[in-house]
């Protein structure tokens, strides 16, 4: 088998693993916005259980947490789920876990926003939620980018984890064929397209970096 | 009478740092409030602007109630009485606080679009208005990390008036500043005085209190100990207090 011929093969999971990148973006991005107001609220009932959320996506393996969305819902209430929950249970876990990531920078951005922007946005009248999307966000999405390139990296190589639960990512293909054909060219096709998908990554991230880059703190 | 403060008091962890303050501002007056550090001046002007919530006592704008006594505790105004309250009045912050991300002419028209429905062109044509006032005709398009901090404090100055206030007020506006830099501020507040804009000025520069005040305010230690005149103030303290105050200002 060629490399060209090993990379045809692994065209499909690559695909698949783009698209659990660009869902589990999606989906983690603003649930983190969510999780971040529920960990900064006044109330201690709901303050506390979103620490608690927190503290174990961040505390537990993504693996784990995959088979348990994955497995939980037979083995522990008996609902028989088919292969079609899948992909989907992949895009439930990353969600979830990344969102727990992203909470925590989100919040550490938001709170290092000086008092005094709060105190003009409120003397000149703005809302609560005008201060937040005018004033405040803009402010910390600038601050924010360099962690947020980290865990965009991550992410990257986290959607290989998909192989546990036999979603065909370009992980899984990878593995496969290396056992088939009992090569390291699979593996070593897997480690170009994650690093390329990587220096995408970084690349567009740097871009956005220097779009912000026309006003400082 | 543009601005009422009636018996405030305001405890932080059991420390009073406002005792029973009482003050009126009227139309067209430039009050400038002395007093050491720690005497409760800056406090009462976040009293007076709602950035903190006083304990008891009145606050009213052009005899309308921002805050007031009901049975024994304090009530502020809500919603839109709220806000229509505050924008009888404007701040000017010792740290500026203008927006960074924005260019000086966003910061100064965010408010009057976004709060009070105004064009964008009619925004826009006032905040020009403000800025050749300001002597920063040139710098609309410019960002404030690209502005000297004369620069800010005068946008933040037209950033507050583009509301059109019936009064301002100004938190120390000098004391982030460099020296050779004071001059500029002074200058406009000068300005605004002889255009008898009513101001209530916290600082630490005798010479705004002596050249652009009608009335000076000596506090310490949350009580208002002595006013009158600059001149009354300045030349002729009567109290023990403001002579020691003063005198550490004179060498």
């Amino acid at each position: 088998m060629s490399f060209w011929d090993i990379c045809t093969q692994l065209a499909g999971g690559m695909l698949t693993s783009l698209a659990i990148f660009v869902l589990t973006l999606l989906f983690s991005l603003p649930l983190g916005l969510l999780v971040a107001f529920g960990r900064m609220n006044k109330h201690a009932f709901i303050r506390i259980p979103v620490k608690i959320y927190i503290s174990i996506m961040r505390g537990t393996p993504l693996m784990l947490q995959l088979l348990i969305v994955y497995f939980g819902p037979y083995l522990l209430f008996g609902m028989e789920t088919t292969s079609y929950y899948r992909f989907p249970a992949v895009i439930i876990a990353f969600s979830i876990n990344y969102a727990a990531y992203f909470a925590e920078i989100y919040r550490a951005g938001i709170e290092s926003i000086p008092k005094g922007q709060y105190e003009a946005a409120q003397v000149l009248g703005l809302s609560r939620s005008q201060t937040f999307f005018r004033v405040i966000l803009p402010q910390v999405v600038k601050r924010i980018l360099p962690p947020v390139t980290n865990e965009v990296i991550t992410l990257v190589k986290d959607t290989s984890l998909a192989y546990a639960i036999a979603v065909t990512e370009m992980f899984t293909l990878a593995k496969q064929i290396a056992a088939a054909e009992t090569s390291m060219l699979p593996y070593l096709a897997a480690g170009i397209f994650y690093y390329v998908f990587n220096f995408v990554v970084a690349w567009s991230m740097e871009k956005a970096e220097k779009a912000f880059g026309y006003y400082q703190t | 009478m543009v601005l009422e403060i009636k018996h405030l008091v305001k405890s932080f962890n059991n420390k009073a740092v406002l005792k029973d303050i009482s003050l009126e501002v009227e139309q067209g007056e430039a009050v400038a409030v002395i007093g050491p550090s720690g005497s409760g001046k800056s406090t009462l002007l976040r009293c007076a602007t709602t950035l903190e919530t006083a304990d008891s006592g009145e606050i009213l704008y052009n005899g309308r109630a921002l805050m007031s006594m009901e049975d024994g505790t304090v009530s502020y105004a809500q919603g839109e009485e709220l806000r229509r309250i505050r924008a009888s009045f404007g701040l000017v912050f010792q740290n500026f606080n203008l927006f960074p991300h924005m260019s000086v002419m966003d910061n100064i028209t965010l408010s009057p679009r976004i709060v009070f429905g105004k064009s964008k062109e009619e925004a826009e044509t006032k905040a020009v208005e403000l800025l050749e006032r300001m002597g920063l005709a040139d710098k609309a398009g410019e960002y404030p990390c690209r502005l000297s901090g004369g620069q800010q404090q005068r946008v933040s100055i037209a950033r507050a008036l583009a509301l059109s206030p019936d009064m301002l007020f100004f938190d120390e506006p000098t004391s982030a500043l460099d020296p050779e830099l004071t001059g500029e501020i002074l200058k406009v507040i000068r300005e605004l005085a002889e255009q008898r804009m009513t101001m209530v000025i916290v600082t630490h520069e005798m010479s705004f209190a002596k050249e652009v005040a009608d009335r000076v305010i000596f506090i310490d230690q949350g009580v208002i100990v002595e006013q009158g005149t600059p001149q009354q103030v300045f030349e002729a303290p009567r109290n023990e207090r403001t002579r020691a105050f003063l005198s550490r200002f004179s060498d």
